[in-house]
């Protein structure tokens, strides 16, 4: 059982969660990720490590409400528990003094491109943040990517702030500029970092990126998260999560993803439609559970 | 009591089965074991030969014409002591050991044709163990003030932490899954070992006084070097061979092509079948067709049908006699009706917007026995031929998993990945012991216990003379 510790709202359905976890606060690096079962009945979901807290032995997940399960995860607050979180998981990012890397995050992403960002940021990088959303209250930790950005630009699919258009806009703009950008790192939909590829490979600037395949067990063993790099099958979970953004088959992914849409579409509603939501901690309920 | 029979030999008392057009229908445990009476005319069917022959095919040297006079004389559980002074997963091994190539294949009976149902012997006198709740804890030695550090609970894992918590040390295992158990709680289905036997024998376990940490995965949570840090006086591996293996040909990333460790672990352990009750989601095929020939192939096929499949084709490209799969499998699968494709071979998975639609196929016929000593397939050139599919299962064997090997310096590993041990368990690294698949490739869960058992005493060994 793992500890909620805090629990904040940072835009509409996008939240961050705090929970108690020592042992992998303690290990985890960014770019890794965990997963986790909240009760059960629960299906694993892997969700990336957002931000540690040595003094608490806390990590943060940031997620969007997509499903049944993020769904239900957004209704526990802070003491509840969670039945299982297993980690770090995943290689760690490649953190080196690159020169300038240009960090460009789609909606979640911003989380996910975080403590990427920040560790960066301290091996020496020259951080560019491209920070996109479609609108403005769906931006996420503005202030915190700011902070450690050399150069913030922020891009709104309908222009409620900063630059009307996408991210690659933008990103394009300051290669055209002459900026000489060393390596990207893009994170967010599937859709997103397949243009930022397209938009850097004609100038050969390494591309980063973190793919959020389907997966079950996280550790190789299923072969549920495979995805085609540079025409080899690679395990999302043990080889990635993130790849060299030019050799992935974005296509692929994308189809893959979707293997569940119905059953998702499915569990939502039942979930909708259930009575009693369990908004409340199952804890003790799980125990007497277990013990019979 | 005297043995039956006037030189006539009675043939093997049948166990009660669900009906095959009843048991596709439900998850529920196909053979329902046998009843007090049948136990005891079974056992009587016993010739107590002097030399006992079946020791010699169980890998854990049980004493079998021993439990099986117990239990001809109604002493069940006084028979499942016997049992467990070598085998402590005997509900288990009853269930799932593939007793025609063991114990039974050396009954003196065999060679009539009727071998004593040892396994279904084992099995009941377990059950019923079990059943009546009066279950007897194992005699542990003084504690030794030692800690050991098991990888993986799967049996290997088990055992040798059971064998080490009586042996006196205090023995903490770490899983990376949710769930303990290994194959036994995420590969082998409900119907053919019931979850909660598994558990039963777990809980045993834990009243040794075995820890289990569940949700962690050494090499990534903690690595070897750091358990040894934390104070571990010698490390066992067990953590199985749990890497799938594909088939390398074209379209085999198309939706609905799964390998038959997620869609065994989906179901099994994730409780897929219960969906939407359970959360996590699996396809549901119509025509499905699974490739492969062995335990994994023959519960990938029988699950899919129970999932509701109209069609289940398996794929195996030698003869049936080549098959790895337990008899007994192959048999409930014929009946449940699995459509078996015996020399055939998958060559290309075909899709339709992202989805497979199909498999094309080629027949095989048999060469030169390979190192395995089994015959090469050859295909047969001009026999294509193709299958509708809208799942596809491909249980064509798994490999190590490098994970943690890759993360502890000093473990030396064989050509195939494996970890490299000798017959004791020993690795190349001090303190560090393993056993199971991890060292021999995919086996059966007798071997692994065996494994760990000898790791145990190997451990034993090497911390009193330290
Ligand atoms: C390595 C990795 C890191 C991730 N990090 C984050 C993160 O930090 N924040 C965040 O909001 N999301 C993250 N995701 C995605 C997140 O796991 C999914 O949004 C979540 O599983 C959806 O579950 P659901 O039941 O709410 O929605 P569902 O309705 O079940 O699914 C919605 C969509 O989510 C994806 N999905 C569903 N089940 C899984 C699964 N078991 N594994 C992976 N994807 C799944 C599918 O594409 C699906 O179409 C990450 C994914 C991966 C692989
Ligand atoms: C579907 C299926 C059906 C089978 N049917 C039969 C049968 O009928 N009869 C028979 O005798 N055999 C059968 N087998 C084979 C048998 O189950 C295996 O040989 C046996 O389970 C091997 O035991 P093990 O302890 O070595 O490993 P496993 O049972 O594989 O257990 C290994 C455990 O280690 C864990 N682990 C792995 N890596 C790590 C890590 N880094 N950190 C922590 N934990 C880790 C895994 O999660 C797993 O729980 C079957 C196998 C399968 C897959
Ligand atoms: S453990 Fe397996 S091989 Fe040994 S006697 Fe029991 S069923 Fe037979
Ligand atoms: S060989 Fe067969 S008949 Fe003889 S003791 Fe063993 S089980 Fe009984
Ligand atoms: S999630 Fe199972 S292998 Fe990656």
């Amino acid at each position: 059982m793992f500890r909620i510790l805090n629990k904040e709202v940072l835009a509409p359905s996008v939240i961050r969660l705090e929970i108690e976890v020592p042992d992998i606060e303690r290990k985890a690096k960014a770019g890794q990720f965990v997963i986790l079962r909240i009760d059960e009945s629960g299906e694993r979901i892997p969700l990336t490590i957002s931000g540690f807290n040595e003094e608490r032995g806390s990590i943060s997940l940031v997620f969007q409400e997509v499903g049944k399960t993020t769904r239900q995860l957004a209704s526990l607050s802070s003491e509840d528990c969670i039945a299982d979180i297993v980690g770090p998981l995943g290689r760690p990012s490649e953190i080196e003094n690159f020169g300038t890397v240009a960090c460009v995050a789609g909606g979640v992403g911003a989380a996910v491109i975080l403590p990427v960002a920040q560790a960066l940021k301290k091996a020496g990088n020259k951080i560019i943040t491209i920070l996109g959303a479609r609108n403005k209250e769906l931006l996420i930790l503005e202030d915190e990517l700011c902070s450690i950005s050399d150069e913030f630009f922020v891009t709104t699919d309908d222009g409620s702030k900063g630059h009307c258009g996408v991210c690659t806009d933008v990103l394009n703009e300051l290669i055209a500029g002459g900026q000489g950008i060393n390596r990207v790192v893009a994170i967010g939909p599937a859709i997103m970092m397949k243009f930022v590829c397209k938009t850097t490979e004609p100038h050969k600037i390494k591309t980063v990126v973190s793919l959020n395949s389907i997966m079950v067990d996280g550790t190789g063993m299923c072969g549920s998260c495979r995805v085609t790099v540079g025409g080899e099958t690679k395990f999302c979970c043990v080889d990635g999560p993130e790849f060299d953004g030019h050799l992935v088959d974005f296509d692929e992914l994308m189809n893959r993803q979707k293997i569940y849409l119905e059953e998702e579409n499915l569990a939502l509603k039942s979930y909708e439609t259930r009575d009693v939501k369990r908004t409340e901690c199952r804890c003790k309920a799980q125990k007497e559970e277990g013990e019979r | 009591m005297k043995s039956e029979g006037n030189g006539r030999i009675l043939g093997r008392v049948p166990a009660g089965e669900q009906l095959p057009q009843e048991r596709i229908l439900n998850f529920n445990e196909v053979v329902l074991g046998y009843a007090v009476e049948q136990a005891v005319a079974e056992a009587n069917r016993c010739l107590q030969c002097k030399k006992s022959p079946c020791m010699q095919g169980c890998p854990v040297g049980v004493d079998i014409p021993s439990f099986i006079k117990l239990m001809k004389e109604g002493d069940f559980r006084g028979a499942a002591g016997k049992i467990k002074e070598k085998n402590s997963l005997p509900a288990i091994c009853g269930r799932v050991c593939p007793q025609e190539n063991q114990c039974e294949k050396f009954c003196t009976l065999d060679r009539k044709g009727k071998p004593i149902a040892i396994g279904r012997l084992e099995r009941f006198a377990a059950d019923f163990e079990r059943n009546s709740g009066k279950i007897s804890l194992p005699k542990k030695k003084k504690s030794v003030g030692k800690r050991i550090a098991v990888i993986g609970s799967g049996p290997a894992g088990l055992t040798c932490a059971g064998d080490l918590a009586k042996l006196g040390y205090e023995v903490t295992i770490f899983e990376a899954l949710h769930k303990p158990g290994g194959v036994l709680a995420y590969g082998i289905p409900e119907f053919r070992l019931p979850k909660a036997v598994v558990e039963a024998e777990i809980d045993g376990l834990k009243k040794l006084g075995v820890e289990i940490k569940t949700n962690v995965v050494v090499g990534t949570s903690v690595t070897i070097d750091e358990l040894f840090c934390e104070g571990y006086s010698a490390v066992f591996i067990g953590t199985g061979a749990g890497l799938p293996r594909f088939l390398e040909i074209p379209g085999e990333n198309l939706n609905g092509i799964y390998s038959a460790n997620e869609f065994l672990t989906r179901v099994n352990l994730m409780k897929s079948y219960l969906f939407p009750k359970y959360d996590t989601p699996i396809k549901k095929g119509k025509n499905v067709v699974v490739v492969g020939g062995g335990n994994v192939a023959m519960d990938s096929a029988r699950t899919a049908l129970r999932l509701g499949a109209k069609n289940v084709y398996l794929l195996y490209r030698r003869t049936e006699e080549e098959m790895p799969a337990r008899a007994e499998e192959v048999q409930h699968a014929k009946e449940e009706g699995i459509k078996f494709r015996f020399l055939a071979t998958p060559q290309k998975f075909c899709g339709v917007d992202g989805w497979v639609s199909g498999v094309e196929c080629v027949e095989t016929k048999l060469g030169e026995p390979d190192e395995s000593g089994r015959r090469r397939p050859i295909i047969k050139k001009g026999s294509e031929f193709s299958l509708t599919a809208d799942v596809v299962i491909v249980a064509i064997g798994t490999g190590a998993n490098p994970l943690l090997l890759r993360a502890t310096p000093g473990l030396e590993l064989n050509r195939k990945g494996y970890v490299l041990a000798n017959q004791n368990g020993q690795t190349s690294k001090r303190g560090v012991f393993a056993g199971g698949d991890i060292i021999t490739g995919s086996a059966t869960v007798i071997l692994a216990m065996g494994a760990g058992r000898k790791a145990a005493l190997e451990i034993d060994r090497y911390l009193s003379i330290l």
